[in-house]
């Protein structure tokens, strides 16, 4: 890397965290309330979060397998949040959610999370560390462990949220005869299987917004106005990029 | 009321790897590579931890359960004892239990990646059931004109210079389409990594 990009790569960090304090401030809340587009899987998403309470029926959310110290693990961690969220959303309900994943780092967290939920909401009765297990060491392993999950724990709704390979063509194939299903993932392979197989497919950064859709916190709602606000730059900086080269100046 | 020192450590280490990055200082490299070891470290003891819930957790506790099923799953911890002990007695280096090993994992895993390609010659015929709008469409007309670009089928056109140059402009298509979804990829990481770095998400207890 580098002087240059060390500078840009930092001030761009630098310029992100400022700006998610700055939007996730009450004044500026407040004064600009956040609007968003509608995206048709969150929608479903919700209302199958509903359905699960009132009918006493469990979600399934599957994290993927990317280990933790990977660079493709961020859409592992939205996945997460989105268990979190589920977790609380569901509480009255006498089944929380169940969690599988193909890593083990992966694993520690959501069984972390599914205990914080269940002390957060009182329903520590419920919590069993084995609603989240780790399907399987290897891709397929991990593909064909999850399909058992799903069958044996009789859930109503599905959400793969992670980094998938070709893997995801098994997944969706036993994710599509069990209610609703919703997937996501920051891997191009695993995004156009998912396309072609599941109805409700998160594309790009629509992953990454559903914690703010789903509103876990200020400053998720927060980000996704930065990630707006940047893209307009990177946008605004490809096509003044392809002008400046069509004219020969770069 | 939550203890703040898990979040000290994990906003201080964020810190020192993130400077590590944009720094370049010794100092900061020569605290970096140990944490950066460590974290490594600890990925592969998860994923130890994992393996022991999975088969004396999981399995084991289905062993206990009625029903057909539990015969998988002493099949699971019985193989899974016959490949830990292997690998004990003989070491994992060993060619004859690297040939055990393969010699089960490949024959399964192709068995899994046949299935994985019926399954998805079977989505693409009902591809347009999933997908009914203009999106859909457009993702089935572009998977049938991209596999007839690339399948060889038009070579011909290589002879023909405007046609060769129209081609090769199409084949550019899906690259900028990736491009599209992989920057929309790159701000959300960086926004989830943000979050973690100031404390906002914490997938984790403490």
């Amino acid at each position: 890397m580098s002087s240059v990009d060390q500078v840009i790569g930092f001030s761009i960090v630098v310029f992100f965290v400022v700006l998610v304090f700055v939007f996730s401030s009450k004044s500026i809340r407040t004064r600009f309330p956040v609007t968003f587009r509608k995206i048709e899987p969150i929608n479903r998403l919700k209302k199958a979060i509903g359905v699960a309470v009132e009918d006493g029926s469990r979600l399934h959310v599957s994290l993927g397998s990317a280990q933790l110290v990977d660079p493709s693990n961020t859409s592992a961690l939205i996945g997460l949040n989105t268990l979190q969220r589920v977790g609380q959303l569901t509480s009255t309900s006498d089944l929380p959610p169940i969690c599988t994943t193909g890593s083990g780092s992966l694993l520690l967290l959501s069984q972390d999370t599914l205990k914080r939920i269940s002390k957060e909401t009182n329903t520590q009765a419920f919590y069993d560390p084995n609603h989240a297990t780790m399907a399987g060491a290897t891709p397929f392993s991990y593909a064909i462990g999850t399909t058992e999950a799903i069958q044996n724990c009789e859930v109503s709704g599905n959400i793969l949220l992670g980094n998938f390979g070709t893997e995801a063509g098994l997944l969706s194939d036993s994710i599509g005869k069990s209610g609703i299903s919703i997937a996501g993932s920051d891997s191009i392979t695993a995004q156009s299987i998912f396309y072609a197989t599941t109805p409700d497919t998160l594309i790009g950064e629509e992953v990454f917004a559903l914690p703010a859709y789903l509103a876990v916190s200020p400053k998720h709602q927060a980000s996704l106005r930065v990630e707006d606000v940047f893209r307009m730059i990177v946008a605004g900086a490809i096509i003044l990029g392809a002008i400046l080269t069509a004219v020969g100046v770069l | 009321m939550k203890s703040p020192l898990s979040l000290i450590i994990v906003i201080t280490t964020g810190v020192i790897i993130l400077l590590g990055y944009f720094v370049p200082s010794s100092a900061l490299a020569e605290i970096r590579s140990p944490m950066l070891s460590w974290a490594v470290t600890l990925s592969g003891v998860a994923g130890l931890v994992a393996i022991i819930h999975l088969i004396f957790r999981v399995h084991w506790g289905k062993l206990k359960k009625e029903g057909s099923k539990q015969w998988f799953s002493l099949v699971v911890v019985v193989i899974f004892l016959i490949t830990l002990g292997a690998g004990l007695f003989l070491e994992p280096t060993n060619p004859v239990f690297q040939k055990i090993v393969t010699y089960v994992q490949v024959p399964i895993e192709s068995t899994l990646l046949a299935i994985l390609a019926i399954t998805l010659s079977f989505s693409s015929l009902i591809l347009l059931q999933n997908q009914r709008n203009w999106m859909g469409i457009t993702f089935f007309v572009t998977v049938i004109v991209f596999l007839i670009l690339n399948s060889g089928l038009l070579s011909f056109t290589d002879q023909i210079p405007v046609l060769r140059n129209l081609l090769s402009g199409l084949q550019m298509i899906p690259g900028a389409g990736a491009r599209g979804i992989v920057l929309g990829v790159a701000l959300g990481s960086l926004a989830t990594g943000i979050r973690i770095l100031i404390g906002s998400d914490r997938p984790y207890n403490g």
